[in-house]
């Protein structure tokens, strides 16, 4: 039991590494769902079925899906890897991975203190979840509720486009109107680099 | 720190769940169900943020024709 | 009946507050009858006062009334209290019944003007001030009504404040009036330190016990009293800004500068008399001051061409006249000269400013002529008020009075011959500068045709004043005329009577014989030089010592020059070099601190958000790490 949970973890804090250190954002978001179903598993073995079972099906089968479907969407090319690489220089993160070391080092200070001692696991059935949900954090779940009512009226406001007359497909047409935008661009269309306009 | 905005949120999901796993050791060492009670309002929450952000990053994107977070820079000084 | 006293300052004083909120908003209309009718209101209430007060007198023939504490502080208490005797009730008579006919006269000299509540409201602030002034029965009541007068002078000097000029000869006013305050106001602590109240009456009291005649310190405060009298009476040496403040409109010319701002001096000296009779040489100062200023101010009055700083310099001169009665000890003298005075003063000024707006705006005598044909009543007003100023015998009211003071100043223990003299010079100049105006202005031919002939409300304030400045004097009737003197013995309830030398060999009735003359040599070498012979005077100023003199006493004999260079220069050149000092750099450098830090916050309102996202891991690094550790 315990060498599957140490596996879990393992892969999860090695597929969350990936995540964060891959140029394409695909790449990124396939081994942040890796992580995901490893996590679901420590879940499972903490003693929580019904939280692992739902990590999977909304987390890693919802959320993560729109953002892949998003990302797709947006048909970021090569020369948006080009440009993931000069902004992840070392000079970049740095600075985030000081603050970083820092954090680990106070929390891992903070959980140095205090002794836990280490029991066996239950489980923590769903019959148990349900009705503290319906009990004591009914609020919770009314609120919870109109969050997610406000994000999908939110959402759709955001996504909503009046169509155009015509909407400009022509790669070419964006490329020049889009270079004068001073640097690299990370633009829809076809993927090759942007000629010296 | 990553200029890209997709990077952005993603880490955003990658916090949310890495609190939400501490919720359930916390409920998981008490044997209690709170933790889990409150992975599933990070949980909804979490699907909430997302689907806004992601709109919000789509409009970015008509807008300015970059990814970069830097370009949204408007409300300086 | 006499509880009524306080409300005559009190009517002038809301209606102030009335135009001043609400003028901009009323009609033309509302505004005269406002600003007028409360001015009649306390003219009317204060003759019913004077009534009540000579047929049934109160008790010591003073009426004392406290209206509320105004400040107690340990050992210093001050009332708001009102003190009417003999005194302040000639003066207050005499202020509103001037005021109202004023305030009448400018509702037509106003009438095209924009800021024509405003000046109500100054005006009405003025007088409910000089009526505070005149009523207060403590020094510091006194010292407010003084400050308040000094406030209304300046800005009615400066109305008419688009010009730069106007604003320039306000602050003149203001800061020479400011030094002779200064005086006064060290006066006020000297005798609050000594004597320890400033309530007039008890203060008097105490100084006649506790201080002998001739005490050097009854002589300081007296001195310093004297600094404020002589700056607010514009006397030697602070006597610059009374011509510059013709500037300001006619009617305050009339009101202010003429009958009774500027005589809150002589007010001042009379009303604290017991202080003055204890220190004999500030006594004699006074007079000599007075002496001395009429003379410099006849001379300069000769020499000047606006008909306005005509009349100034002979404000300055007849006040001058009053200073010499109360240096002399004719107290009651010198308020009788006060009374006949506001009355043909207002007078000369109202009939000049009817002039002034009838030569469209022009103020040089020699640009005017043959005004007695085209404004007929203006002339024979100008005329009588002028006579009265000269002292013509038995039907003027300036003969009376000047008389009386010039008996005074022969026959008075502290009188002096010299001082008669300077009295009798004054009078011949008199006679010439007010004829020279009478005879350039309103004889001759006509140069500038009349534009707006003066109406209803100027002409009835110029009669009404006519016959007061022909009648005004018969309430006092020499010694050798039935010797009736209605208005001293009244006065000398509250002032002493002044004690006659045995006379020697110049009766009251030559003197008056001797004064006369000197008036009808004024007159004849004025119908000589100025109508007969209109250019008679030309050899006599084109001649360089004639010149030379013309200009000296045109510039009010270099007092202006020298206060310039001595004093104004100088604190202009130092202003100048202290622009930057340190104090300065003090308040630059805190402004340069908050520039500095706007700078630096807002560099980290850079827009970006990553750089948000990094400040907030940063914030709470270092939060978890001062909970755990701290």
């Amino acid at each position: 039991m315990y060498l599957l949970f140490y596996i879990s973890g393992a892969i999860a804090i090695f597929a969350t590494v990936m995540t964060i250190t891959r140029l394409n954002a695909i790449h990124a978001l396939l081994y942040f769902v890796v992580s995901l179903l490893s996590v679901a598993v420590v879940f499972y073995i903490l003693g929580a079925p019904f939280i692992a079972a739902l990590e999977v099906i909304i987390y890693a089968g919802a959320i993560m899906v729109l953002f892949i479907f998003v990302v797709m969407m947006m048909n970021l090319g090569q020369r948006a890897v080009e440009l993931e690489s000069q902004w992840l220089s070392p000079r970049m993160w740095i600075g985030p991975e000081i603050l970083a070391a820092v954090l680990i080092a106070e929390v891992v200070y903070l959980l140095s203190r205090t002794p836990v001692e280490v029991h066996a696991i239950e489980f923590v059935e769903p019959q148990e979840v349900g009705p503290a949900l319906f009990g004591p954090y009914l609020i919770g779940v009314e609120l919870a509720s109109m969050l997610l009512l406000g994000a999908l009226v939110g959402a759709y406001h955001l996504g909503y486009r009046k169509p155009k007359a015509v909407e400009n497909l022509n790669a070419d047409d964006t490329d020049a109107t889009r270079a004068a935008a001073g640097g690299d661009t990370v633009r829809a269309g076809h993927d090759r680099p942007v000629s010296a306009a | 720190m990553r200029r890209n905005l997709v990077f952005t949120l993603m880490s955003i999901e990658i916090m949310l769940n890495a609190a939400g796993l501490a919720f359930i050791a916390a409920g998981a060492h008490w044997i209690q169900a709170e933790g889990q009670v409150m992975f599933l309002f990070i949980l909804a929450m979490a699907a909430s943020e997302v689907s806004v952000g992601l709109a919000l990053l789509l409009r970015l994107y008509q807008q300015h024709g970059v990814l970069d977070a830097d370009s949204a820079s408007e409300m300086k000084g | 009946m006499l509880q009524l006293t306080g409300i005559i300052p009190a009517i002038p004083f809301f209606s102030f507050l009335l135009l001043a909120i609400f003028g901009p908003r009323m009609a033309r209309r509302a505004v005269s009858v406002t600003g007028v009718g409360s001015i009649g209101a306390s003219a009317i209430i204060s003759g019913i006062i004077t009534a009540a007060f000579i047929s049934a007198p109160p008790a010591g023939w003073a009426y004392h009334e406290v209206i509320w504490r105004w400040m107690s502080v340990s050992s210093f208490q001050a009332d708001i209290g009102f003190y009417l005797d003999a005194l302040s009730l000639v003066m207050v008579l005499v202020i509103t019944f001037v005021a109202f006919l004023i305030h009448l006269y400018s509702t037509e000299y106003m009438e095209g003007d924009e800021g024509y509540s405003r000046f109500f409201a100054y005006m009405n602030l003025f007088v409910a001030s000089m009526i505070m002034l005149v009523l207060a029965d403590n020094l510091l009541l006194l010292y407010l009504g003084w400050e308040g007068v000094g406030l209304c002078s300046y800005l009615l000097i400066g109305f008419w404040y688009t010009d730069p000029a106007n604003g320039r000869a306000a602050r003149k006013a203001f800061i020479v009036t400011r030094v002779g305050d200064t005086s006064m106001v060290i006066g006020l602590f000297l005798i609050f330190q000594r004597l320890g109240t400033l309530n007039i009456q008890e203060l008097m009291h105490r100084a006649s016990l506790q201080w002998p005649a001739g005490a050097a310190v009854a002589i300081a405060a007296a001195a310093l009293l004297l600094g404020g009298a002589v700056g607010k009476s514009a006397q030697l040496p602070l006597q610059t800004w009374l011509p510059d403040a013709m500037a300001g409109p006619t009617p305050t010319s009339a009101l202010i500068h003429a009958a009774t701002m500027v005589t809150a001096g002589v007010y001042l000296i009379a009303r604290t008399h017991v202080l003055f009779s204890l220190a004999p040489p500030v006594m004699l100062a006074v007079a000599v001051i007075g002496a001395a200023t009429l003379l410099l101010a006849g001379c300069s009055a000769l020499t000047q061409r606006d008909i306005k700083r005509v009349l100034a310099y002979s404000t300055i001169s007849q006040i001058g006249y009053m200073f010499l009665a109360l240096g002399v000890g004719a107290w009651s003298a010198a308020i009788f000269h006060f009374m006949t005075h506001a009355f043909f003063k207002a007078l000369l000024f109202l009939a000049a400013g009817a002039v002034i707006q009838a030569q469209h705006e022009e103020h040089d005598i020699f640009k005017m002529g043959g005004l007695r044909r085209m404004i007929p009543i203006t002339f024979w007003a100008f005329l009588i008020s002028g006579c009265a100023l000269a002292g013509l015998p038995i039907i003027t009211a300036g003969f009376y009075s000047k008389g009386m003071i010039l008996w005074g100043a022969w026959s008075s223990p502290q009188g002096a011959p010299a001082l008669w003299i300077a009295g009798l010079v004054g009078v011949l100049l008199t006679s010439l500068y007010i004829f020279r105006v009478i005879f350039v202005a309103f004889f001759g031919e006509a140069q500038i045709p009349v534009e707006h002939p003066p109406r209803l409300a100027k002409n009835l304030s110029m009669i009404v004043l006519s016959v007061l400045s022909i009648g005004a004097g018969w309430v006092n009737l020499p010694s050798y005329l039935g010797n009736k003197l209605w208005l001293n013995d009244l006065l000398y309830t509250a002032l002493p009577a002044v004690a006659e030398r045995p006379a020697g060999w110049l009766t009251e009735g030559w003197s008056e014989g001797i004064v006369t003359a000197a008036f009808v040599v004024g007159l004849i070498v004025a119908y000589g030089l100025y109508l007969r012979h209109r250019g008679a005077t030309r050899p006599l100023t084109e001649n360089a010592l004639g010149r030379a003199i013309h200009e000296f006493w045109s510039a009010d004999w270099g007092f202006d020059f020298a206060y310039d260079k001595l004093l104004v220069a100088p604190v202009m050149w130092f202003a100048q070099v202290d622009k930057r000092d340190f104090i300065d750099k003090f308040y630059d450098g805190l402004a340069a601190l908050s520039r500095a830090c706007y700078r630096a916050l807002s560099a980290t309102e850079s827009g970006r958000v990553r750089w948000y996202a990094a400040s907030i891991v940063g914030g709470t690094v270092i939060f978890v790490f001062l909970v755990l550790f701290l």
